[in-house]
């Protein structure tokens, strides 16, 4: 049978994009109708570009969501005969749930759609969650070291200095490698990133209501209850629930990659504790008689919020771009997952042959960065706008 | 001033000693040795033999003493011997490292010029269309990793012009690139045929950021007063954005220009690995994934001290060109 044309594949992944679309429709419609009263996240759909790009963000989020609904074959499954088929080949199976490879077949005959589908699950599963965690190392640190200055600072500065010295590309090569997983670093350095976001909440909560007991009795419980079973189950996998886990390989990427960003983060939060601690408000707080460590979360962190957000985005899809390459390197992830970075490296490999392999990835990527980008950039305009 | 390099200077002797130790650490790590010793010899020794061959390498004794050894090497200049390309590592290293300086200046060459061009254009009248649609295009080109626009360029470039070339008569030739650098350090040398695709695949990268950069320092310069002051005296808009406004305008992107190369560096070995270029950057690659440790510890070496130098380099020229700024 002839291979379908490029208006049947787009019109066939539209349908099989369903769930997405509902979705998309469900959430987006009601706010922009709402864009009003929804505060920060409605004034993103002021804009024509800002709504552009929480579509972009959104689309992929969704699909990582649905993606086991969407895909309409098995990632990793390899099927006779569709060893680099292009695009639009039907399948010639019956027993398959699906009759055409919509992007065609890679080079071990997978279907490139199904696989791009559920790699988004990988990459939206680890690059949020790794930069939420490098800011709340880089919050932990930058706000005393901006905040006290002195020693504390120029400690803090020069280790901070120290790892942004490292090309990325090189610091991966070094801490994302079989060798390094068998001393046991990366675990040793989970153990210690991961205390952070205990010691923030706690610290956070422990600040403001020293003087409720009963209120902070129970703030600090879930604190340190979600907070131990969170960190068993992604440090030592030692989830006694069996709900969090995290193998050895993701485990190794997801420590460098919040070790890489949170100095960058722990800059930029100290920065804004410069300038924002020679404010009124820090003034009036500290003749209060405040506590440094209340003043620091309760004032001067809400008022850095607005850069704060707009990096927030802009990092997540710096850690996507870090992620590629670290597929694209064959670093860390194993060799048959369907991640995108790896995806490309495996089509850049035969394009001379095949084109269309390594193009779907890279599109899914790129996407993904750009709504983040521009979701960053219309957010950085309407903070500017107060 | 004097006083700011050399403590600038000191500061970074220090980074550097912290920064090849902790690198010395993690390349020489048991395991790295022992697969070492196993290439190095036949793969079937025994654990003795290995233990024997590390003993007889000195690889037994304690971390610091090591550590003191290699750096004696380095700083008397012998950076060890290349196990992956058998050669001297200097030698080896100063090979690649030209290799990669002349894409390092086609890429400046692009992406320098190109980069301020759009962010003055987008920076002079700010929130004008002309401005909306070239942010656009720089928030796109941050999108836009190197293995991305590699693949498209190598796709569009290599291979559907290279279709329509063949097939259509009007199709200028020149349109069809090599989508392989591999001939630009062999005898043919660059060409406009092979260089053009990672040149611009890494340009278009770092263009966006350098461009947004600008365009917020041009448009913060726009609304200065001594601006207005020239629009009241009659001066035309041309010439107070080429003699007035750009000269305040460009000391911030100089700053990041400068900055750019901890990530220009990363970008090299991505797009040396993709067009398959012989430089820094894949012996880099090579020397990680061959438990290369000597080229891997002089390769490490030696993009930290570039950062770093360009780390100062950039806040030395940031002073001398905003003379607002006074060291203490």
């Amino acid at each position: 049978m002839d291979p379908i044309g490029f208006g049947a594949i787009f019109a066939r992944a539209f349908v099989l994009f369903w769930p997405v679309w509902i979705a998309l429709s469900v959430v987006m419609i009601p706010s922009f109708l709402f864009r009003k009263q929804l505060g920060l996240y409605g004034s993103i759909y002021t804009a024509p570009l800002g709504i552009f790009g929480l579509f972009l963000v959104m689309f992929w989020v969704f699909t990582a969501l649905f993606a086991e609904l969407i895909a309409p074959l098995d990632p990793l499954a390899q099927i006779s005969g569709m060893k680099r088929a292009i695009p639009g080949s039907f399948v010639g199976d019956e027993s398959l749930p699906y009759d055409v490879y919509l992007f065609g077949g890679d080079n071990l005959a997978r279907d490139v759609f199904s696989r791009v589908v559920i790699g988004s699950q990988t990459v939206l599963a680890i690059a949020p969650v790794a930069t939420l965690f490098a800011f709340m190392v880089g919050i932990t640190l930058g706000l005393p070291a901006g905040f006290y200055g002195g020693r504390i600072d120029t400690v803090l500065t020069f280790l901070a200095n120290l790892v942004l010295a490292f090309p990325v590309i090189l610091l991966f090569y070094l801490l994302v490698t079989p060798g390094i997983r068998e001393t046991g670093i990366p675990i040793y350095m989970a153990g210690v990133l991961f205390l952070f976001p205990i010691v923030f909440f706690a610290v956070f909560f422990y600040s403001r209501y020293s003087t409720q007991p009963q209120i902070l009795r129970w703030q600090l419980a879930a604190v340190f209850v979600l907070g131990a079973w969170m960190y068993a189950g992604l440090t030592f996998n030692a989830d006694p629930l069996g709900i969090l886990s995290m193998d050895a390989n993701t485990l190794n990427i997801f420590v460098s990659v919040v070790f890489v960003n949170s100095p960058t983060v722990f800059r930029i939060v100290r920065g804004l504790t410069l300038d924002i601690k020679t404010r009124d408000y820090v003034a009036a707080a500290q003749t209060r008689g405040e506590k440094p460590a209340y003043i620091m979360l309760w004032e001067i962190l809400p008022n850095a919020r607005g850069p704060l957000i707009v990096d927030l985005c802009l990092r997540i899809g710096y850690t996507t771009i870090l992620l590629g390459t670290l597929g694209f390197f064959g670093l860390g992830v194993s060799p048959e997952s369907p991640d995108w970075g790896l995806s490309i490296n495996e089509g850049r490999q035969i394009w001379r042959s095949v084109v269309h392999v390594a193009l779907p990835p890279a599109l899914a990527l790129m996407t993904l960065v750009l709504g983040l980008n521009l979701l960053a950039d219309s957010l950085r305009e309407q903070s500017l706008k107060d | 001033m004097l006083m700011f390099i050399t403590r600038r200077l000191g500061v970074m002797l220090l980074t550097m000693l912290a920064l090849s130790s902790v690198v010395f650490y993690l390349t020489n790590l048991e395991p790295n040795l022992v697969k070492l010793a196993l290439s190095d010899g036949n793969m079937r020794m025994t654990p003795e033999e290995v233990q024997q061959w590390l003993e007889n390498n000195g690889h037994t004794r304690p971390f610091f003493v090591r550590y003191w050894d290699w750096l004696g090497g380095v700083l008397t200049g012998d950076w060890g011997y290349s196990s992956r390309f058998r050669m001297p590592v200097s030698e080896l290293l100063g090979e690649r490292l030209a290799a990669t300086g002349a894409l390092m200046f086609w890429v400046m060459v692009v992406m320098v010029p190109s980069a301020l061009l759009i962010g003055v254009m987008a920076g002079m009248r700010e929130g004008s269309r002309t401005d909306r649609s070239l942010s656009v295009v720089s928030i796109a080109s941050t999108a836009t990793p190197e293995y991305v626009s590699g693949i498209i360029f190598t796709v569009l470039f290599a291979s559907i012009f290279k279709e329509w070339g063949e097939t259509y008569q009007w199709f200028p030739e020149w349109f069809h690139l090599n989508g392989s650098a591999a001939s630009a350090t062999g005898r043919s040398g660059i060409t406009f045929y092979n260089f053009t695709l990672p040149v611009i695949t890494m340009a278009i990268y770092g263009m966006g950021y350098i461009a947004r950069m600008t365009r917020a320092s041009m448009a913060e310069v726009m609304t200065a007063q001594y601006i207005r002051t020239a629009r009241l005296k009659g001066v035309s808009f041309r010439m107070i954005v080429l003699k007035h406004a750009l000269r305040n305008a460009l000391i911030a992107p100089f700053t990041v220009i400068m900055l750019q190369f901890p990530w220009l560096l990363t970008g090299v070995v991505i797009v040396e690995a993709m067009f398959n270029y012989k430089g820094f950057g894949l012996a880099l690659v090579e020397a990680a994934e061959n438990n290369d440790i000597q080229l891997l510890m002089a390769a490490s070496v030696v993009s930290v001290a570039v950062v770093l130098t360009t780390q100062l380099i950039s806040d030395i020229g940031y002073i001398y060109l905003n003379p607002r700024i006074r060291v203490k």
